[in-house]
């Protein structure tokens, strides 16, 4: 899972209000290389909440984004660029957990791929596909 | 040369999960017909809901491809078999997605609501006893519940609330779900449609649809009920050439 994943991933558990960011328990972190796209990573700029990438990045040991979110001139630097790319696309979660920050509910990633299947009692009614989903 | 597709010796596969079947491929047929209007769609934002094998959002992203560089994609099944073997169909075509093992697009909706451009879904559609949808393993990719609309009634809210504005569905069903009363529902939510792709086998008959946000369906449905009478023909005639088309097709089987 990359952090652009986590970035994208809120808490689904019923009745739970602010469920993002989800905090990462890291037991395995992998660097996988992928060619470097400024055009995409600008573009992401702007869909991803900052803090909540600064914060999962340090978990994930790469502490070199700026804390506050930076002005949009930043992208001009190719230096930003290049953590920023980093960060988002080449850190990933192999092994490890989401914790809901509201009930500590572990979501567990396994093999890179984050689980967040709820338990029958966990779920909207309108986002319940059906009571056995709940027994992966 | 014709566009890159995924390729059946590189699709892995695990006992659990479904492969890539007649319905599969009609999807990514609909795909390949529509792909100069994907190109120049230039999606942002990719998903597939269900993606099972991985055949069909592997070919999609090839699809794109390098034309489409800057677009993300997204992908989701319920069977974390299946999750696992879109990983490897993606890795064995050198394409990604962020996967997610969950119920429909759950965990998802909140930061991605209206942001995808483009939906690929072939949801289990097969009418079944109600008791035998969402099964943890294979049944869970073709056990749709009465009529196969179960999980299709419960995609379509979640379709609609992660479309952005410029957004396109392209969804798969088999003549059993009644394509025809899903256009129109989805009319009343201000989606135009049509059909891609119409294919029929000895066992069944498959459309793929594409739904987009119509902004003349969405004023003139305003218009109607506040009793207006003057509202443009256009909608209701665009209408009623969808339901022509699909009783005709449907009366053929």
């Amino acid at each position: 899972m990359r952090l652009l994943t986590h970035n994208m991933l809120s808490s689904n558990i019923k009745g739970v209000i602010n469920g993002f960011p989800l905090r990462i328990e890291a037991e395995k972190v992998v660097i996988k290389e992928v060619d470097f796209n400024p055009d995409f990573i600008k573009n992401m700029f702007s869909k991803i909440d900052w803090k909540a990438l600064a914060d999962a990045s340090k978990i994930m040991g790469y502490a070199e984004l700026p804390e506050e979110v930076p002005d949009h001139s930043v992208l001009d630097s190719d230096e930003f660029l290049q953590k920023f790319h980093h960060a988002l696309l080449q850190l990933h979660l192999e092994e490890g957990a989401l914790v809901c920050p509201e009930t500590g509910r572990r979501f567990p990633v396994n093999k890179g791929i984050p689980n967040m299947l709820l338990h029958e009692d966990e779920m909207n009614l309108d986002a319940t596909c059906t009571s056995s989903a709940s027994n992966p | 040369m014709p566009p890159r597709i995924a390729q059946i010796r590189l699709v892995s596969s695990h006992p659990q999960v479904y492969p890539p079947c007649d319905d599969s491929f009609a999807l990514v047929d609909a795909l390949l017909a529509d792909r100069t209007k994907l190109l120049d769609h230039h999606p942002s934002i990719c998903m597939e809901i269900g993606s099972g094998s991985g055949y069909v959002i592997t070919s999609l992203a090839l699809i794109l491809g390098s034309e489409s560089k800057n677009a993300l994609y997204f992908a989701t099944d319920m069977n974390p078999h299946a999750t696992t073997v879109t990983r490897e169909t993606l890795e064995a075509h050198g394409v990604h997605a962020e996967l997610l093992t969950t119920n429909i697009a759950s965990g998802l909706e909140k930061r991605l609501s209206g942001m995808v451009d483009l939906m690929v879904i072939n949801p289990p559609y097969v009418p079944t006893p109600e008791d035998e949808v969402g099964g943890s393993g294979l049944s869970s990719a073709w056990a749709g519940g009465e009529n196969g609309r179960t999980v299709i009634d419960k995609i379509l809210p979640v379709a609609d609330s992660l479309l952005s504005e410029k957004g396109w569905l392209y969804m798969l069903f088999l003549a059993e779900n009644d394509p025809l009363q899903i256009c129109l529902q989805m009319k009343d939510k201000g989606y135009g449609s049509k059909i891609i792709v119409q294919r029929s086998t000895e066992e069944e008959t498959l459309h793929v649809i594409k739904f987009w946000r119509d902004l003349d369906i969405q004023i003139e449905g305003n218009e109607a009920v506040s009793g207006g009478k003057t509202a443009p023909q256009r909608g209701f005639d665009f209408l009623r050439s969808q339901i022509s088309r699909l009783s005709f097709r449907e009366t053929r089987q």
